[in-house]
């Protein structure tokens, strides 16, 4: 009774009094990992018609999990707005954050995340209705635009109407239901968020055809899960968990056949190794030797997890682009498990 | 007859310290004041202990560094080159905005609806039960959305203003309802505009002068002047002749929407509907509260209070306002300084429209760039404490003053 008082009372001051070090002995004595994701965007962290959530950032909740916890199920989804995501992940709420949250400078040190790596290379545009008439970002002069506060985009769009001297009315939201709302009501001329948001976004329009993004990407932002700076052997398991799904695919292990491949060793010493019928991977990060095939079992590898939520054949339709393989002219470039 | 010996007089013995009712209620308070200081040393260690396994330090540096977001309403001038210390500043003057618009409107409702919830009125006196219980009832915030809601939905865009037959036009010419906000004119202060200023605080003195010699007639002879006309012409009048003789020194500047790129109007001030919508819920929220006070009030008078007044030959306005009222304020104002408080103190609901107010700047866009959760939520702290401190300090002077003199 008294803990919980001063528990409590701690946690009123902004920070709870969790146990900093050992995240990963506080998720298998709890057995669920609890995960903080976006309240709702489609394609990234939704929940479906049953109630269950799911997405590309979901996927990475779910591979964390079935690596760690050996069932991809264990997961507490914890929807967090731009604004208290942080402060969540500091305080203990959540041991990953995998909410489109973009890798920063000062996110990285004075705000003691620490970024497990990038699943998704984006960047800030601008969505307009095509009846604005509006071609270019550089002739939104005296806009009133929608953003979400407590973001990365709040100051790209401060500094590139600053850069193009045009003006501005900000008007602040809190997450992309409420941007969906404010724009379609017209209570701005133009939302801006990652590009990728902006079509997921657009998906839920009822006339989507009528609304377009516009060509320039104001902004880099590599998004990707984060955990709390200081436990080094839980964001080497975050880490590496989303590094085997992107080597998966670059050597071609996928959900269907990664059964198969782990059942006796392969002709490729790297396969082996990442599935675990070749040296001792799994203990190296205080895990067993199977954790990656749970991992690529439960949500298959990059690609299908791209390809299942945001991919061409879904209604979002986003090409791969930059988040391609290395070999086909993208970004990822995982490093060699040895 | 005996005489009762003396107790025997002992020195102090410990167990005096619990046994004995003079020194029992000592010996608690220490205890208790000993656990207490050992439960804040504890919650301090703590903090020290959790902030060094964050590896964070206790710094207030941060609120000298550039600030890099922009901010719909600034009362003073901001840019995004500004540091987060002038953001927290332009919020904490929002916040004191909405609190005052909402302080006054809230009062003026209350007291109306107050008075009217006792008319003998059916209609009226129904009317009042109703607005008092719905606002009453219902949670501020879902009044604050539903403002929002309306204000956002029922107006058109800047856009509907363009073109010679535009879909809408502005009321009076001057004043432009969007779902933006609304453009209301702003008066540009041009040469001779001091001049006019003066004359206005002239005229103003000149009006307060005129009242304290009325009123002072009225005791000495009985006879009362006119007030209240003759108050609007030395404000008016003067002001008046001056404007026209300096060849209107003050020009109206009217908002007119862009007709080119983007709608949108320029001129005039825009008062956001995130503003609105936050003054209107509570104002309407706090003034539901308040009629309830001041209902309690007047009820609290004694009903031979009225019959003497109206015995005088006072007429039943007249009553209510010298005699009723008064009387009441002594039961009033003590509830009401509480309702100014939690008006001020709800401000922070203004996250829910997107208002910048303190708490979206300094305890929200600045706490989440900066990382800086416990500086930013203790100066939060710290600020509305300040604000409440002062709103019942001045009230409590106010009610001292209008309190039964007791002699």
């Amino acid at each position: 009774m008294k803990r919980s008082v001063v528990l409590g009372t701690l946690a009123l001051a902004g920070l709870a009094g969790a146990a900093q070090a050992a995240t990963l002995d506080d998720v298998k004595a709890r057995d669920a990992l609890n995960c903080g994701v976006n309240p709702g965007l489609t394609g990234f962290a939704a929940p479906n018609a049953e109630g269950v959530w799911e997405g590309f950032d979901v996927d990475v909740c779910r591979a964390v999990a079935a690596a760690v916890l050996g069932d991809a199920t264990k997961v507490n989804y914890v929807p967090l707005s731009g604004e208290t995501r942080f402060t969540a992940l500091a305080a203990g709420e959540v041991d990953l954050l995998a909410r489109n949250s973009t890798w920063t400078f000062s996110r990285d040190t004075d705000l003691n995340l620490d970024f497990a790596g990038v699943n998704y290379y984006d960047g800030q545009g601008f969505l307009v209705p095509s009846a604005l008439g509006v071609t270019s970002a550089t002739e939104l002069d005296g806009a009133t635009v929608c953003i979400q506060t407590g973001t990365t985009t709040e100051l790209n769009l401060a500094d590139f109407f600053r850069v193009n001297n045009i003006s501005y009315t900000p008007v602040p939201i809190a997450n992309d239901a409420e941007g969906r709302q404010q724009y379609l009501a017209g209570a701005c001329d133009t939302y801006t968020t990652d590009a990728s948001g902006l079509a997921s976004v657009r998906t839920t329009f009822e006339n989507p055809e009528e609304h377009v993004i516009l060509p320039e990407i104001i902004s880099k932002e590599p998004l990707g899960p984060a955990v709390r700076h200081g436990d080094n052997d839980w964001a080497d398991i975050a880490r590496w968990t989303l590094n085997a799904l992107i080597v998966a695919e670059e050597l071609g292990v996928t959900s269907a056949n990664v059964a198969e491949m782990a059942a006796a060793p392969t002709e490729n010493p790297e396969i082996n190794r990442l599935l675990g019928t070749e040296g001792e991977m799994g203990a190296m990060i205080g895990l067993d030797n199977q954790w990656a095939v749970r991992a690529i079992e439960a949500t298959g590898n990059y690609g299908e997890i791209f390809e299942r939520h945001l991919g061409e054949s879904t209604p979002i339709g986003l090409a791969r682009g930059l988040n391609a393989q290395w070999t086909n002219g993208g970004l990822l470039y995982a490093p060699p498990f040895r | 007859m005996t005489i009762a010996a003396e107790p025997p007089r002992q020195g102090f013995r410990p167990s005096q310290l619990l046994q004995d009712s003079r020194y029992r209620g000592l010996t608690i308070q220490v205890i208790a004041l000993a656990l207490l200081l050992a439960l804040i040393a504890f919650l301090v260690r703590n903090l020290v202990v959790n902030l060094a396994a964050l590896g964070k330090d206790f710094d207030f540096g941060f609120l000298g560094n550039r600030a890099g977001y922009d901010i719909n309403q600034a009362l003073i001038p901001y840019t995004n080159n500004d540091s987060h210390a002038r953001a927290a500043l332009v919020g904490i003057l929002n916040t004191l905005l909405v609190a005052a618009l909402g302080c006054v409107t809230a009062t003026v409702v209350g007291v109306l609806a107050g008075v009217l919830r006792l008319s003998k009125n059916w209609l009226v006196g129904r009317l009042m039960t109703v607005y008092v219980e719905a606002f009453r009832n219902v949670p501020l915030l879902l009044w604050i959305v539903l403002v929002y809601a309306v204000l956002s939905e029922s107006t058109p865009a800047p856009a509907a203003f363009r073109g010679e037959d535009a879909q809408a036009s502005r009321l009076f010419g001057l004043i432009a309802f969007t779902n933006r906000g609304t453009y209301i004119p702003w008066p540009v202060w041009g040469e001779g505009a001091g001049v006019l200023g003066i004359v206005l605080l002239l005229s103003i003195a000149a009006a307060i002068g005129w009242r304290i010699y009325a009123r002072r007639r009225q005791e000495a002879t009985g006879r009362p002047l006119p007030v209240l006309w003759v108050t609007l012409a030395i404000l008016v009048l003067p002001f008046l002749v001056v404007f026209v003789l300096l060849g209107a020194p003050v020009t109206l500047d009217v908002p007119t929407v862009r007709e080119t790129g983007i709608a949108r109007f320029d001129g005039g001030v825009n008062v956001l509907n995130s503003l609105v919508a936050l003054w209107i819920a509570l104002a309407l929220y706090t003034g539901a509260f308040i009629a309830e006070i001041v209902r309690a009030g007047i009820l609290s008078v004694s009903k031979g209070q009225t019959e003497a007044a109206f015995a005088l030959g006072l007429r039943p306005g007249r009553t209510m306002r010298l005699v009723i009222l008064p009387q009441a304020l002594r039961v009033i104002v003590p509830p009401l300084i509480s309702q100014y408080l939690n008006l001020t103190k709800n401000t922070s609901l203004a996250v829910a429209v997107g208002y910048a107010d303190v708490r979206a700047t300094l305890g929200g866009v600045t706490m989440n760039q900066t990382g800086r959760e416990l500086e930013s939520i203790l100066l939060l702290g710290l600020f509305y404490l300040i604000v409440s401190l002062i709103i019942s300090g001045v009230l409590n002077v106010y009610n001292q003053r209008i309190a039964l003199k007791e002699r």
